[in-house]
């Protein structure tokens, strides 16, 4: 966790060498997910978009020059006189919407989760969260899910958004659950901010008879040894995790948060309470003022003093380079938090 | 002397309201209110559309106002509108009042957006621009933006966005009194030809006395009746102060200091100047 040790930031002056034979690695910005051969849905945001808008004309689409990588481009297909190509202006996007807003309708703005929460914050906050309009901010790339370099790594944006009043944080699992968390959050009074993963998104919570509703954990599998409190994609490897911790006889059960706020406090107290066990969190996030924090400050407040660990990114800028060896390097990668937790037992 | 006489005296009756708002609070952006009065004299009785008893009558003019602190300005125009009462001047910037220092949506019928961050009113005019053209609602935008606020990117990138748009039932008014909060905004960031550089997005533009009415007038006409499809923007130079001349004179500032004395003098200075 304590990364920046690990940076190639520290080593510019040494020369390196090409590796022979084939290129298995790279730090291009869109890159699988999974290689694992997971079962995947395509666009389901797009999709589930382009479903809705059939009955609502209050839905128009914008984007600030990133409809493909969004998957906002299968809704401007569909509803071309619905959607608004803002150009690379986040601010005038995201003020827009506002003003679309007023006037009564539902716009969902993309960009990339570090245009949305560092380069815009200012006119989400002010021209949307202050007068709790109902604009959906939903944002591609969140956390490390591309290696192309802290440009593009929105591992803050959980840390920035919790701080706007008013504002709803969504931080999906899968296909399933972006398909379904569209709907919800179209019918939410208010502005929403939701992580995204787009193109071919694994499918994982439609073997678990899931359903999303807003504000709500849920507890995917019970185990007496650890309970896992995981967002987002980091609930995929979490699930994944417990069944390889199985094997070696730890029981792990897995509460799955994808509303970071308003929290599910009650479910996280009642489930952590339950004692001997070791609550571990995982976030796609840095350790700092994400999903783990708040947990972590849910059950001090609650008075609920159990053994916590952390899995999430460092507080660092992170590397370029291929996002699996990301993923092992800084400890998100069912591997490598399967080490970890066995670490702590 | 303004040959309209009725706009003079809604001029003149903003400017009243505003003092004696700033005399509730001894202080305020007074300068910028009173430099300001004839342009907002013309939107609110001329210019625009509204329901005084309907603040969000859906065929109105929108107005935002961009510039928070302006807000006094703008609750002299609403109190002259008949949208607030004139009895609820002595709460301004009190605590549990309608009327805030900084303008907010949320706190005051007829403030239709939430300043004071500046560069975010002409983005949002575009959203709600955009929005009515959807509901072929043929209502008006206008954003009140100051010319210090021409500093933020942002304001940039909505002037771009209304171009691309051809949004016709966009207009700026940009309150040019060429001062801002550490000093002549044209001393502070490339201010440029006003005319040249919107004409040069693609806007339909114009400069005027913001402090001559007839002229204020015309080019809210101009405006408003403009039949190509693209946005429009009114740069009024406004002097600050203007209506009170000892204000006027005085070294201007961003935020002009009135001593607890000189708001009844103020006040009687611009009672004998009362356009009859
Ligand atoms: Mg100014």
């Amino acid at each position: 966790m304590n990364g920046q040790y690990l940076s190639r930031r520290q080593s510019k002056e040494t020369p390196r060498t090409a590796p022979k034979g084939e290129r298995l690695a790279t730090s291009a910005m869109i890159a699988s997910l999974d290689a694992e051969g997971r079962k995947t849905i395509a666009a389901p945001f797009g999709h589930a978009l382009v479903d809705l808008a059939k009955d609502r004309d209050d839905i128009v689409g914008l984007t600030a020059d990133l409809s493909k990588y969004t998957d906002l481009h299968v809704f401007a297909k569909a509803y071309p006189d619905r959607f608004y190509q803002m150009g690379m202006a986040e601010a005038v996007m995201i003020s827009a919407a506002a003003g679309l807003a007023r006037e009564g309708f539902t716009p969902f703005a993309t960009t990339y989760a570090v245009f949305a929460a560092r380069r815009a914050y200012d006119f989400i906050i002010m021209a949307i969260a202050e007068e709790n309009l109902p604009v959906k901010i939903v944002c591609a790339l969140p956390g490390l899910t591309t290696g192309y370099g802290p440009s593009h790594q929105a591992t803050e944006d959980l840390a920035i958004m919790r701080g706007m009043p008013n504002l709803t944080i969504i931080d999906p699992c899968d296909a399933t659950e972006i398909d379904q968390a569209t709907r919800v959050i179209a019918d939410h009074p208010g502005p929403v901010y939701m992580r995204l993963l787009r193109g071919q998104v694994p499918d994982v919570l439609s073997e678990y008879d899931y359903k999303f509703e807003l504000g709500q954990a849920k507890l995917l599998r019970d185990g007496r040894d650890v309970l896992f409190v995981s967002s987002g994609l980091m609930t995929m490897r979490v699930l994944d995790a417990a069944k390889a911790l199985q094997k070696d006889g730890v029981d792990c059960g897995v509460l799955h948060v994808p509303t970071i706020k308003p929290l599910d406090t009650a479910t996280i107290i009642a489930e952590a309470s339950k004692g001997g066990r070791l609550v571990v969190t995982a976030e796609n996030h840095s350790v700092v003022g994400g999903l783990g924090e708040a947990v972590a400050a849910t059950l001090m407040r609650a008075g609920v003093f159990v053994p916590f660990r952390q899995i999430g990114l460092p507080d660092a800028f992170l590397d370029a380079g291929a996002l699996l060896t990301l993923h092992d390097q800084y400890g998100i990668s069912v591997k490598a938090l399967t080490a970890s937790v066995k670490g702590w037992l | 002397m303004q040959s309209n006489v009725s706009l003079a005296r809604r001029a003149y009756a903003i400017r009243r309201f505003a003092l004696r708002m700033g005399e509730v609070q001894g202080q305020g952006y007074i300068g910028q209110a009173l430099g300001v009065a004839d342009v907002l004299a013309v939107s609110y009785f001329h210019a625009m559309a509204y329901r005084a008893d309907d603040p969000t009558w859906e065929g109105r003019d929108r107005f935002y106002l961009s510039i928070g602190h302006y807000a006094i300005a703008l609750y002299a125009a609403l109190i002259e509108a008949g949208i607030l009462p004139e009895d609820e001047i002595g709460t301004y910037g009190m605590d549990d009042s309608r009327m805030p220092m900084s303008g907010m949506a949320a706190y005051t019928p007829g403030m239709e957006i939430t300043g004071g961050s500046l560069g975010h009113g002409l983005g949002i005019a575009v959203g709600a621009a955009l929005g009515l053209k959807r509901k072929k609602n043929p209502a008006f935008v206008y954003n009140m933006l100051s010319d210090g606020e021409l500093g933020e990117g942002s304001t940039w990138e909505a002037v771009m966005s209304a171009v691309q748009w051809k949004l016709d039932n966009l207009i700026a008014i940009v309150d040019f009194n060429d001062q801002q909060a550490d000093g002549k905004t044209t001393a502070a960031l490339a201010q440029m030809p006003e005319v040249g550089r919107w004409s040069a997005f693609g806007w339909f533009a114009q400069e005027v006395d913001g402090n001559d009415l007839d002229a204020v007038v015309a080019a809210f006409d101009a405006a408003r009746h403009h039949d190509v499809a693209q946005p429009r923007v009114i740069i009024c130079k406004s002097k600050m102060c203007k209506g009170v001349p000892f204000l006027e004179d005085r070294e201007i500032t961003h935020f002009v200091r009135v001593e607890p004395d000189e708001w009844t003098k103020a006040l009687s200075i611009l009672d004998e100047g009362k356009p009859t």
